[in-house]
Formats: structure tokens, C-alpha cells, sequence
């Protein structure tokens, strides 16, 4: 039995701590993980819980963060509960073996703290190992601050082990802005925390030897697309789980989430749509707007994938003109969440001129001033009926302005 | 049932068959051997993992699996660490009282080709090692990547041809030494490390079942002739394996603590070992004269390794 952790009504933790007490309350039973900036607390702070017998598991520092994942598989296949953290060049070492989890559809939860990738080596936040992972066959959902690092945490090994779901399932959060800036947090009590979550229940358990398993079988070109689509459409079906869910750690805390999160949307023509701890700066620069007489909203993406197309189209349905915002370098193309936001609009009955924005790379600051800039240009396209700017922009940058592609409508 | 006492090669290898016979290594590869040894030694439960390589695509091709017990495949290099994972599993459950039989004896074993153990899972091997997980370790050592049509691994030893380290007007195959693995292993301080050979079976089913009793990381590498990659006649892959024993090109033999050396098999007439290098294709170029040099420094080599592992055993320290 492990020894009672005291807490109070309210703590003040940041993100990393958040993250880490989440792991502590949902009785985690194994984690395996190699330290890197800005996620280390998380993992510390778990071997501290295991040190002084705040919880009863086992804390495995390995060589490297692909071993990290790599323990993360084997020991979840043993049937118990499994969780890491990791961020950026960590991350990007883990994503041969991202894929493997997901495709032998294990709940491990990842806490991924943002920061950017290197070259050049940078330790800030920006969203790169984020888009690293899109493809990877994980469930991802977003955390702006500490409180909702916390409780996305435990809602993920909820929405992970369940049955119709069972895969794996990571809560990012950006690195130092929510990660090391202490906050207020409410956090539930220990046996709410675990009645809430509840005891994983092993599924194909490699510990159950009255029914071996094999993992990790090998297909090809007879059965590889089938397991790969069964596996998507796990993804796509695991909507309706997450909203349960939510809504269940609603009606425990009167915190509420939403897959697609909208903030002064009811009338709004000019929208930013932000990822992490820009939807709170996007979120005053849109009061400021509505000050002006500009009607501003803001659209938070609160789950990445599956990404929730129904739900972006049915919050834009009315909006004229959107700001996507992607916090990665887009590589030789639109920003990513730039092309799902405008394939989910580009099908809806409003088509509204979509333009997007490159930003707060390695950590640069996104101001709500540079905020209310976005918006006015939204404006000045609406009146003008077009997309007067290129149609991707960076934003925030030094030295002369840097655009690419325009509209052909005019 | 498991073999307690050994009598016999026939009782042996009959017993406790959680290695399917249908898999598709090749005819005569001595990978099966090893495996159904290792798995006949024991009665205990297994979680068994596998590195990518030839055992892992003969054995479980989706709908198929050879594998009468749990087993796990992530990729090249991550075996040692997907079971150990899976061990340190097994005390938190066992410990918590969630396992389906929580008093039944577990034993975990990683199987690794030789390309995943010395070159691109060394490092996943070596942190297992060091973190002393209580597991078994073993290496299936055909000397090079067979399952990718024979390419070198830092196995594959000096002057053998491969299809990356090819012998030809202007070479005489891989220029390098084998990495020493063994002595490697036994420098993390494991508290058992073997070189084993599957046709000194005795030697090899007692190795085994002393790594799986014995508490801590245990390394075994086993010699694997490789028909298809070393070209000789499948009906031979044991004879090979008498010539590779009996030159000394493997010796037989075990490492406790550490330290504490024991020669496990001492041919009564040692062969020269133009012997076990002329029964196998990816040595017919050393008889060039022009690669006589090669021979010479492989056989001296292997003197010299042996009067080292005598005088170790000798020695006692």
C-alpha cells in the first residue's frame, strides 16, 4: 500500500508537476524513461513518488529514449498500467518505436512537453515534435495550462485502456510556458482520481501464459493495410469515447472540454485558430478586437487527432475569414493544421478565405499585440473580399516579411 | 516436461514443444536447434522477445506464429529491453497481486541475431545489461545480416566474403576482426556469460538452464551456421559446427562474475583451421595464394585466444 500523499484543495504546480501527481493518482504501474528538457520533472517526480513509497511501481531509467519506449511496449503487452514523458529531440528518437505501440494498439500514456527540433539546438516550445508524432497512430490532445495538463492526463489513460479504443494516447503541453510556470491547480482527491480512471484491465496480457500471445507478428502486402486501416478507424471511432469521457470528468469537477474548444464564437467573423498556450494570448487579443467593435473569436484545437473535422466545420460555419496558426517549421509546404482546417472548410457550405500563419518557432514569444495585427488583417481581407496577403505567412519573424502563395479569387 | 537429467538427444529434443515445428528458417539453419533447446530446458513460463532478423520473419507471419508461449517483437534493436520492461512488469503485478497466476515461475529470454547484438541493438543489450534485470540474454550468431541476403555485421569475421564486404581482385573480404562480444558482455559484470554451440547440446542445455536459474542479466552466444550465407550443404550444419569447435574458431566456454573462466569443451585433436575454413563458401577465396596471409593471421589469432582462455581458467582469478 502506498503511503497517503497530502494535497490540498489547491496546489500551486506547473505543468511538469501537474503531469507527474496525475501519474501518481492513476497508480501507475510502470514507467520507463530517459530524462530530457523541459519534460524531466515529470519522470523525476514519478521516482520520487516510487522513492519514498508514495506509489506502488517501478521506475526504470534506460539508455535512451527509444529504449524508453521500447520498455514503455513490453511492459504495458505485461498487462499493467504504463506512462513516460518525453520532449523534442527525445521524442524524435522515440518514433520508430511511436509507431510500434500504436500498431499493436497498447493505452500508454505519453506526456509530450512541446519544444522545438534542433537544428539549431533549442530547448523552447514550439509545436515540432507535436507534428512529429501526427502520423503515428496516437491519440493527441493538447493542454494550454497546468490545471488542464493534470486533468487531461488522467482523462487519457481513461480514454486509452478503454476497450473500444485501446490505444495509446499522448497529452502535450508547451514546454516552459505551461511546463514550468506554476499555476493554480485543483486536483482531485486520490481516491476520486482512481475511481475516476479505474483499474486497467489487461487486454492479450503476455503474463497470462493459459493464452499466449504473439506481438509485433509480421504482415505484408496480404494483411499490412488491413491491420493499418482497422487501426485508423479505431482512431476515427475513438470520438465518441473521448466525449464520454470528458464529459464524465465534467460532471466530477465542473471542468469542461471539448475536442474543438470555442471561445466568442457565437457571432464571430474573424477567428484565430491556435494550438497550446497561444489560445489564451489569441483569447485577450480577441476581447481586445470586440472592444474595437470587431467581432474576434478564437477556435482551440483540444484534440489533434483524431482530428475532429465535424466539429471545426460546425464552429466556422458562420466565420469569414481564419487565422490558422501553425507553431512548427512547415518544411516546404502550408502549415499542417493550415491543410486540415482548410480540407475540413473547403467541403463546408461557408468557404471562408483561410490564410495561416507561421509563429513562435524555438520559443519565439507570440504576442497578443502580433494577435490583434492577425485579426485587423482578417478584417482589411473581408472588406476586400479577398485574401490581400499571401496566403502563409510568418509571423513574428526578424528582417523583411517572408509570405508564400496568393489566392487566385479576386 | 523438461529435461531434469539429460540422457538423451532424442528425449530432449522431443519434449515440451513451445517452438512449433512450422516456421520458415531454412533448411538446415541452426537457429531452430537453439531455440528448442533453450525452450526444452525449462518448465518455467516464458515471455520471449525477439530482435528483428531471421528468427522473427520465420516465425510469426501474420496469421501464423511458431510460438507456443508469449513473445514479443518490436524492432531491430529493442529486444533485451522489451522483455526486460515486460520482467520489471511481472514484479509490480506480482507484488500487487494482479497477475492471472501470480505463483507461477516466469522466466524472460531475448533471442538476437548477431547484427542486432553486436551492431545496431548494442546499446539496447548493453543498458539491459547494466540495469541487471534478471533475464536471459541469447545471441544467435551467424557472423552476418542473413535475413537481408548476407551483408557484414561487426560478427562477421576477418576475411569472410559478404555481399558488403566482398572479396574480389582487390579484396579479400572483410578486413576487420570479429567484435569481441563475449568478454564485452562479461565486462558489465553479468553474473553468468557463455559461448555455447548447439552441437555440444549437453554443454549448451546446461548453459541454459544456469543462465535461467541464475538471478541477474545472463549473456549466451551461440554459434548459428548459417547454410545460405556461409554455402555449404544444409545436411551439414552440424559437422560445420563440429569444425567450428573443434579448430577453436568457437570456443566453448562460460564466464561467472565477471571473471571466474571455464572452458566447457576441450577437442581432444584440435583441427587447423583451414579445416573449417574450406568446408564453407565464403572462404573458398582465402585459398588464393595470394590470401594465404589471411589464413595465417586467423589461425594465429585463434591460438592466441586459446592460451588466453586456458591461462584465464588456469589462473582461477
Amino acid at each position: 500500500m502506498a503511503v497517503k500523499f497530502d494535497l490540498n484543495e489547491r496546489e500551486v504546480w506547473d505543468g511538469n508537476y501537474a503531469a507527474s501527481q496525475a501519474l501518481r493518482q492513476a497508480d501507475v504501474d510502470v514507467v520507463v524513461a530517459y530524462p530530457i528538457t523541459p519534460s524531466t520533472p515529470i519522470v523525476e517526480n514519478y521516482g520520487s513518488y516510487v522513492a519514498n513509497g508514495y506509489i506502488d511501481g517501478e521506475f526504470v531509467m534506460v539508455e535512451s529514449e527509444h529504449a524508453a519506449m521500447s520498455g514503455c511496449i513490453g511492459a504495458s503487452a505485461s498487462g499493467g498500467r504504463v506512462s513516460t514523458a518525453t520532449s523534442s529531440q527525445g521524442f524524435a528518437l522515440m518514433a520508430e518505436v511511436l509507431y510500434q505501440a500504436s500498431g499493436m494498439r497498447l493505452p500508454i500514456v505519453l506526456n509530450v512537453v512541446n519544444r522545438a527540433l534542433a537544428s539549431p539546438l533549442n530547448v523552447r516550445g514550439d509545436h515540432a515534435d507535436m507534428y512529429l508524432g501526427r502520423d503515428s497512430g496516437w491519440l493527441q490532445a493538447g493542454a494550454f495550462n497546468a490545471q488542464e495538463a493534470y486533468d487531461l492526463a488522467l482523462c487519457a489513460f481513461k480514454i486509452a485502456e478503454d476497450p473500444a479504443v485501446r490505444l495509446p494516447m499522448m497529452i502535450h503541453q508547451d514546454g516552459f510556458i505551461t511546463s514550468h510556470t506554476a499555476q493554480n491547480v485543483y486536483p482531485l482527491t486520490d481516491e476520486a482520481a482512481i475511481n475516476f480512471v479505474g483499474k486497467i484491465q489487461p487486454i492479450d496480457d503476455m503474463l497470462d501464459f493459459s493464452r499466449p500471445v504473439t506481438y509485433g507478428a509480421q504482415t505484408e502486402e496480404d494483411w499490412h493495410f488491413e491491420h493499418k486501416a482497422k487501426q485508423h478507424k479505431a482512431i476515427m471511432d475513438s470520438k465518441p469515447v473521448i466525449d464520454a469521457v470528458f464529459a464524465e470528468f465534467k460532471e466530477l469537477t465542473g471542468r469542461e472540454y471539448n475536442r474543438v474548444e470555442s471561445y466568442d464564437m457565437e457571432d464571430a467573423d474573424v477567428v484565430i485558430m491556435g494550438l497550446g498556450t497561444t489560445v489564451e494570448t489569441a483569447r485577450v487579443a480577441a476581447k481586445n478586437m470586440r472592444e474595437k467593435g470587431i467581432k474576434a473569436g478564437v477556435v482551440a484545437m483540444r484534440c489533434f487527432r483524431p482530428f475532429p473535422y465535424e466539429e471545426v466545420r460546425e464552429a466556422l460555419k458562420n466565420c469569414k475569414a481564419i487565422a490558422v496558426t501553425d507553431r512548427s517549421s512547415p518544411g516546404g509546404a502550408m502549415g499542417a493544421f493550415f491543410n486540415e482546417v482548410t480540407a475540413a472548410m473547403y467541403t463546408s457550405n461557408n468557404r471562408p478565405m483561410m490564410t495561416n500563419f507561421i509563429y513562435g518557432l524555438g520559443g519565439r514569444d507570440f504576442s497578443i499585440a502580433e494577435a490583434e495585427r492577425i485579426y485587423s488583417e482578417q478584417v482589411d481581407n473581408i472588406e476586400a473580399g479577398h485574401i490581400t496577403t499571401n496566403i502563409q505567412q510568418f509571423s513574428g519573424l526578424r528582417g523583411p516579411k517572408l509570405g508564400f502563395f496568393k489566392t487566385e479569387r479576386s | 516436461m523438461a529435461i531434469t537429467s539429460i540422457k538423451n538427444l532424442k528425449e530432449f529434443s522431443t519434449n515440451n514443444d513451445r517452438f512449433e515445428g512450422a516456421h520458415t528458417l531454412c533448411p538446415g539453419c541452426a537457429h531452430s536447434m537453439i531455440v528448442r533447446e533453450l525452450m526444452n530446458c525449462t518448465d518455467d513460463n516464458l515471455v520471449i522477445s525477439a530482435n528483428t532478423g531471421c528468427l522473427e520473419v520465420s516465425t510469426a507471419v501474420y496469421p501464423y506464429t511458431s510460438w507456443d508461449t508469449s513473445w514479443i517483437h518490436i524492432g531491430f534493436e529493442n529486444a533485451a529491453t522489451a522483455v526486460t520492461a515486460s520482467q520489471v512488469m511481472h514484479q509490480v503485478r506480482k507484488r500487487k497481486g494482479t497477475l492471472k497466476d501470480n505463483d507461477a515461475p516466469v522466466k524472460f529470454v531475448a533471442f538476437g541475431g548477431d547484427g542486432s547484438t553486436f551492431d545496431i541493438g548494442f546499446q539496447w543489450l548493453s543498458g539491459a545489461m547494466e540495469r541487471g534485470h534478471d533475464f536471459t540474454y541469447i545471441c544467435l550468431d551467424n557472423e552476418n545480416y542473413a535475413n537481408t541476403g548476407g551483408q557484414r555485421s561487426s560478427a562477421t569475421p576477418i576475411g569472410a566474403t559478404t555481399s558488403t564486404a566482398q572479396a574480389g581482385t582487390h579484396s579479400y573480404g572483410k578486413k576487420e576482426k570479429k567484435k569481441d562480444i563475449v568478454s564485452i558482455m562479461a565486462a558489465h559484470g553479468a553474473p553468468y556469460v557463455a559461448q555455447l554451440a548447439p552441437n555440444k547440446w549437453k554443454s549448451m542445455a546446461k548453459g541454459f538452464q544456469k543462465a535461467l536459474e541464475t538471478e541477474g542479466p545472463c549473456f549466451i552466444n551461440t554459434v548459428s551456421a548459417c547454410c545460405t550465407e556461409w554455402r555449404f550443404d544444409p545436411k551439414d550444419t552440424i559437422h560445420i559446427t563440429d569444425l567450428a569447435t573443434d579448430t577453436l574458431m568457437f570456443p566453448v566456454y562460460e564466464i561467472l562474475d565477471g571473471h571466474e573462466l571455464n572452458i566447457l569443451y576441450r577437442p581432444k585433436n584440435v583441427m587447423p583451421v583451414e579445416e573449417y575454413l574450406s568446408a564453407q563458401g565464403r572462404y573458398k577465396h582465402l585459398f588464393k595464394p595470394e590470401n594465404k596471409h589471411v589464413i595465417e593471421l586467423i589461425q594465429s589469432d585463434i591460438d592466441k585466444y586459446w592460451n588466453m582462455l586456458q591461462r584465464r581458467e588456469e589462473a582461477r582469478v
